[in-house]
């Protein structure tokens, strides 16, 4: 019994996802607190190299297994990867990021075992019983809980937690390589084929400006405008739940809880209210400027910037300025 | 095709959450339900594999008594019948929720006959646990993946093949053998609103009732299932212990002006923060 940490890291590309090196800051304090070690588990053909640089975060010990099997998503197997190192170092926690594989992955550990898990956790604090805080709501509401098993499994929430500073001076982990034995039944749900990303113009998630639209755009041509204002500044044009529902834009362009979470230089929330599932969103941005009719309305609260009243009026008159301006310092012929 | 969806009630919170003095549940008073959105597609996708493909539907939830409305609500757009496990109102922890529903899925299935397909969301809105549906799958020992927005079937109609988002942007596909499991997310479709008829419809039809009672710690017994994958007894968890609010981080919006007078003012503050170029 080891009673160490074991982080499970992501990777792609033949780094460590960015989600995995947060889970691997929260289990390297996790370790601390219990005096243990802290472990990494990293699977498939890339897992190894990987695995060398993870000293710099802290890991002592890491197990791959380079299985080409693991190269691609199948969480039954990646599940009974992490079991068997379960079985040889019986560490105290398994921590995993809180992305979509991460959540998934550990689902499985807990099912096959018969043990709870924590989804989304911000913070842990072992003892005879241990208590933890985690994330609903996507964020905007907390639970303390208490998590008793064998091994305690659970994700940490995304952006929650620092990535520590390197230690650029700390030795390469041990490696130890194993070989998990995978059942026919943990390959049954494996990606068979890919598409790559078909993309048109800047994306919601990569642009620096976004503006969002809501219920007070009126219409689906309503959105005509918040794309001419978008173009100007090479941004892109999302909306919210409302507008999806009601067909008005894909829901691809859906921000908030479920759909997706932007991180702009610049939101600006057009004929939005504000309710929490849409905040979660676009909290990540660095300013919000919100334009609405309704100087209460509850994205007041989180915006920076307000302009009052009718976006059918305000927004065609922020493009034709900067337009008017484009004109104006142009050199005259 | 025969296809179970379980959905969830959870509150339709709007623009701040207030909780109970106790901390232990969200104050919903002033609040309605709803489907929990992932699973709200869930539903929508059952009803057009059925018109499409012949077969039944059912929904599923554990809830309060009033978690009727929600099962209505799907039996309005079509689905065909609906089943309550009725909780007396307590939260129930994950590895319970999916023990019952893993139960009660096998004692249907021994009625009925099997369900070709299982339909969970990805996650539920309000505890987001990411696990039920894995859960319930891992007991009944059928194959399940999360994150699905597109679902299609093989022509023999032996397997059903479903796509998700990969990280990096693009699509993956699985293909799992029937009976499966699958985890969906919004976005798999847009869901019809309930016609008037089908409203009046749903409101006549039986709801299949079976009393678990109040507490969490009364299903401890029933676990994942002594046949679940060869487990004993599954622990129960996490204990929720209460309920807080995040720190707000709450900014008075600067005003910039009022109409469309303010576009000056306005571009002046893009100029300055660098998003148009001066
Ligand atoms: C479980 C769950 C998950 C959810 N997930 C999401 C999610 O991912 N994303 C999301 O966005 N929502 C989500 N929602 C829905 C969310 O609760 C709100 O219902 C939704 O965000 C409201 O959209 P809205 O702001 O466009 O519409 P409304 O709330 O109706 O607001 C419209 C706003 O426009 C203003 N307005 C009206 N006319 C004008 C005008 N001419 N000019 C300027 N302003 C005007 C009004 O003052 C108002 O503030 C979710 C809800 C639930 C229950
Ligand atoms: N009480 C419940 N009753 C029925 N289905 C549920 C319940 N809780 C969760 N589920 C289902 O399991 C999915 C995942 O939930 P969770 O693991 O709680 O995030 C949800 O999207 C629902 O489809």
């Amino acid at each position: 019994m080891s009673g160490a940490v074991v982080a499970f890291v992501e990777h792609a590309g033949g780094e460590a996802d960015r989600l995995s090196l947060e889970a691997l800051a929260l289990a390297r304090g996790l370790a601390k607190l219990l005096g243990k070690p802290l472990d990494a588990v990293v699977l498939g053909s890339q897992g190894e190299a990987v695995a060398r640089r993870l000293g710099s975060h802290g890991v002592g010990l890491a197990h791959t297994a380079s299985d080409a099997r693991l190269d691609d998503f199948a969480p039954a197997a990646w599940a009974a990867s992490i079991r068997d190192v379960i079985e040889r170092r019986s560490p105290a926690a398994i921590v995993a990021a809180g992305s979509e594989r991460g959540n998934e992955v550990l689902a499985h550990v807990g099912a096959c075992s018969g043990w709870p898990m924590a989804a989304n956790v911000v913070e842990v604090t072992p003892g005879d019983s241990w208590k933890l805080t985690r994330q609903r709501w996507a964020g905007s509401l907390l639970e303390d809980a208490a998590l008793d098993a064998p091994v305690r499994l659970l994700t940490v929430a995304p952006h929650a937690v620092a990535v520590d500073p390197l230690n650029t001076s700390a030795p390469a982990p041990t490696i130890t390589r194993f070989e998990p034995e995978l059942e026919p039944a943990d390959l049954v749900a494996r990606v068979v084929g890919r598409e790559a990303k078909t993309s048109a113009g800047v994306s919601l998630t990569d642009a620096k400006v976004v503006i969002g639209g809501g219920r007070g755009v009126g219409s689906a041509a309503g959105f005509a405008q918040l794309e001419q204002l978008a173009s100007l500044m090479n941004g892109a044009v999302g909306g919210s739940r409302v507008v999806t529902s009601l067909g008005w834009r894909p829901h691809s362009d859906q921000i908030g809880q479920t759909g997706l979470r932007i991180a702009p230089d610049l939101y600006v929330a057009c004929g939005i209210s504000g309710a929490i599932q849409h905040i979660v969103g676009c909290k990540a941005a660095k300013r919000i400027l919100a334009i609405n009719t309704d100087p209460d309305s509850p994205i007041m609260a989180v915006a920076d910037y307000a302009v009052i009243g009718d976006l059918n009026s305000i927004v065609p008159a922020i493009t034709a300025e900067i337009e008017r301006r484009r004109e104006a310092g142009r050199p005259s012929t | 095709m025969n296809i179970l969806v379980c959905v969830k009630r959870v509150p339709q919170t709007g623009g701040r959450i207030v909780l109970t003095p106790d901390g232990q549940s969200i104050d919903t008073r002033f609040l309605g339900h709803t489907i929990s959105p992932h699973e709200e597609c869930g539903v929508e996708e059952a009803v057009r594999i059925v018109e499409k493909e012949g077969g039944t539907s059912a929904v599923l939830t554990l809830g309060p008594a009033e978690a009727e409305e929600q099962l209505r609500d799907a039996m309005a757009i079509g689905i065909d019948r609906a089943i309550l496990l009725e909780t007396g109102g307590t939260e129930w922890d994950p590895v319970s929720t999916a023990g019952v529903i893993a139960e009660t899925i096998e004692a249907q299935e021994a009625t009925n006959g099997e369900f070709d397909l299982l339909l969970f969301g990805n996650e539920a809105a309000d505890t987001g646990d990411y696990q039920i549906g894995v859960r319930v799958a891992v007991a009944l020992g059928r194959p399940v993946i999360n994150g699905i927005k597109e679902i299609w079937f093989s022509d023999d109609r032996r397997e059903v093949l479903a796509r998700r988002e990969a990280p990096g942007g693009g699509w993956e596909t699985f293909d799992l053998p029937l009976p499966a499991v699958l985890g969906v997310k919004e976005g798999l479709n847009l869901p019809r609103y309930p016609s008037v008829p089908g409203r009046l419809r749903a409101k006549k039809k039986e709801i299949e009732r079976v009393a678990l009672g109040a507490s969490p710690s009364g299903a401890l017994g029933l676990g994942a299932g002594e046949d679940a994958a060869g487990i004993d007894s599954a622990i129960p968890g996490p204990t929720k212990l209460r309920l807080r609010l995040p720190a707000e981080e709450r900014t008075a919006a600067e005003v910039i002006g009022r109409g469309p007078e303010a576009a000056p003012a306005v571009v002046d503050l893009l100029e300055r923060i660098g998003v148009v170029a001066r």
